[in-house]
């Protein structure tokens, strides 16, 4: 436990070094939340009847999803986990008295969470300031905050885990650049990316609940709204906790499998 | 042009080389566009309208913005990846060369796998064309290729933007991505349903509204007919992007070793 401690430590300070690259994404951000919303202003006031959260849960949720883009995000794959397995410096990695795993479950997550750290403050803070019911609203109680921020754990949990399964794969193809385009296309819809699960229609969402997708993103902040409360929430809880064990279990098997028979590329 | 015209043979037989890695790129591409079509369609399997536009009206527009992005993408890539350009010192290349530099730069990249969101934008175009009852005259005809024409046009210039700034920075800027990738992104729904702030912005710092929202307003027959001929207005955009990049050219320093 103590090496992958280590491991997350290690790439926590790596990614907080890159601190203008920061500045400009936050930018990029804001801007992006800003548009985000006056897009769902505008569909409120063709038919406030028809919106299916109030309109300041909406903001509430495209503002944290704006800041906490970089710990969810299933296309901020870790390009040097590709790289390592098709040009054999993966032999490297092998050597180490380490699962890979283990060590590359526990990088990812700190990468995405250092990431996040840098990111997130500004933006909530901009976002804060700005007037009702444009702005961030305060969390629904005490309560949600604090199951906001285990739900975005275990979250970040399943993205990452699920992103595993992608670098688990690229262990039997090599290429896998077209699993990859695929999958995070599918993952940025289904998990209420693109627009939040709430505004589809009643029988694709429920279908869409139960998918692993919407545990990424959708539980934590719909939570924060207070738009997913008392045993959907509950239900939604156990069911975050329900994939990320799944995934991290397949994966496993997957490691296992591929540590049988794996072949290292290059010379 | 005939030398163009060799340039993209080039890149057409390169790519051909891989045919794999490019029908993937194109698959992406299709699909990275189609979750934004997949956005608009479910948004409007709830509201029927969002400020006077229905759902066949958006994709119409959609389509047209999606178009005139990807027809510039696709001739004025080599400006998206200037930055590289510069950082490996490449330039120094193209400088010494007895041709026009913007030329140059043009002809380095051609990018063929724009064509899996080409033609996303081309269906969209058509199915917004046949739902939306446009009563099809001369006049439209010609609005809809002087919308591509000046579309192509204004996003170019953002491309030349972009490669300029590489000139003091030697890096590309992230933030730029919201004048390129952003209006894309949000050219799906015609500029006035953000509001009469960004609609003013669109119209007079930066020409989007001049390619998108304007024209289409004459196509749907809402619209004085002047607005048919804005897009050409907007191309005028052209003019501070070139004088940019010459001051670029004129205060480049090599990087490369």
């Amino acid at each position: 436990m103590k090496k992958y401690l280590a491991f997350f430590r290690l790439r926590f300070s790596m990614g907080l070094q890159y601190r203008a690259a920061a500045l400009a994404g936050m930018a990029t951000q804001f801007f992006w939340g800003t548009m985000e919303i006056l897009m769902f202003r505008a569909f409120y006031r063709a038919d406030p009847a028809a919106f299916p959260m109030t309109l300041e849960a909406t903001c509430a949720y495209v503002w944290l999803q704006q800041a906490f883009l970089t710990l969810f995000a299933a296309w901020l794959m870790e390009g040097e986990i590709f790289d390592s397995i098709i040009n054999g410096n993966i032999a490297y990695e092998l050597c180490r008295p380490v699962n890979i795993y283990n060590m590359w479950f526990s990088r990812s997550i700190a990468a995405r969470f250092s990431r996040a750290m840098l990111r997130c403050m500004p933006v909530l803070l901009l976002a804060v300031v700005l007037p009702a019911p444009y702005g961030l609203m305060a969390p629904a109680d005490g309560a949600a905050f604090f199951l906001f921020i285990l739900s975005m754990l275990l979250g970040a949990g399943v993205a990452v885990s699920f992103c595993m399964l992608v670098y688990m794969t690229c262990f039997f193809t090599i290429s896998s650049m077209g699993l990859r385009i695929v999958m995070t296309s599918l993952v940025e819809f289904f998990s209420g990316g693109i627009i939040p699960l709430p505004f589809l229609p009643d029988g694709i969402r429920k279908v869409f609940e139960a998918l692993p997708f919407a545990s990424m993103q959708n539980v934590p902040l719909r939570i924060y709204s207070g738009n997913l409360q008392g045993d959907e929430m509950l239900k939604a809880l156990s069911l975050q906790v329900f994939w990320l064990c799944i995934l991290i279990l397949i994966g496993k098997l997957l490691d296992a499998l591929a540590m049988k028979k794996i072949t290292v590329q290059g010379g | 042009m005939k030398l163009y015209g060799k340039y993209f043979m080039i890149h057409l037989k390169s790519i051909m080389e891989y045919k794999t890695s490019f029908l993937f790129s194109c698959m992406g591409q299709f699909l990275v566009s189609f979750n934004v079509f997949l956005g608009i369609y479910f948004m409007f399997r709830r509201f029927s309208h969002v400020e006077g536009f229905t759902y066949s009206e958006v994709l119409l527009c959609y389509g047209i913005t999606l178009l005139e992005f990807s027809l510039a993408e696709a001739f004025a890539r080599g400006f998206d990846t200037f930055s590289s350009i510069v950082s490996q010192g490449e330039f120094d290349r193209i400088l010494v060369r007895p041709r026009n530099e913007i030329f140059q730069v043009l002809a380095s990249r051609i990018e063929l796998s724009r064509m899996g969101r080409m033609l996303q934008a081309v269906v969209l175009f058509v199915y917004g064309i046949r739902k939306s009852g446009i009563h099809w005259t001369y006049p439209k005809a010609a609005a809809v290729v002087l919308m591509l024409f000046g579309g192509a046009m204004v996003f170019s210039g953002f491309f030349v933007i972009y490669a300029s700034i590489c000139f003091f920075t030697i890096e590309g800027l992230e933030f730029m991505n919201i004048f390129t990738d952003g209006a894309r992104e949000y050219g799906k729904y015609p500029v006035n349903i953000y509001g009469k702030r960004v609609l003013q912005l669109c119209t007079f710092v930066v020409p989007y509204a001049l390619i998108q929202y304007y024209p289409l307003l004459y196509l749907l027959g809402r619209g004085k007919p002047y607005y048919a001929l804005l897009p050409l207005a907007a191309c005028l955009f052209l003019i501070p992007c070139l004088m940019l990049w010459k001051i670029g050219v004129r205060h480049y320093v090599s990087a490369g070793s």
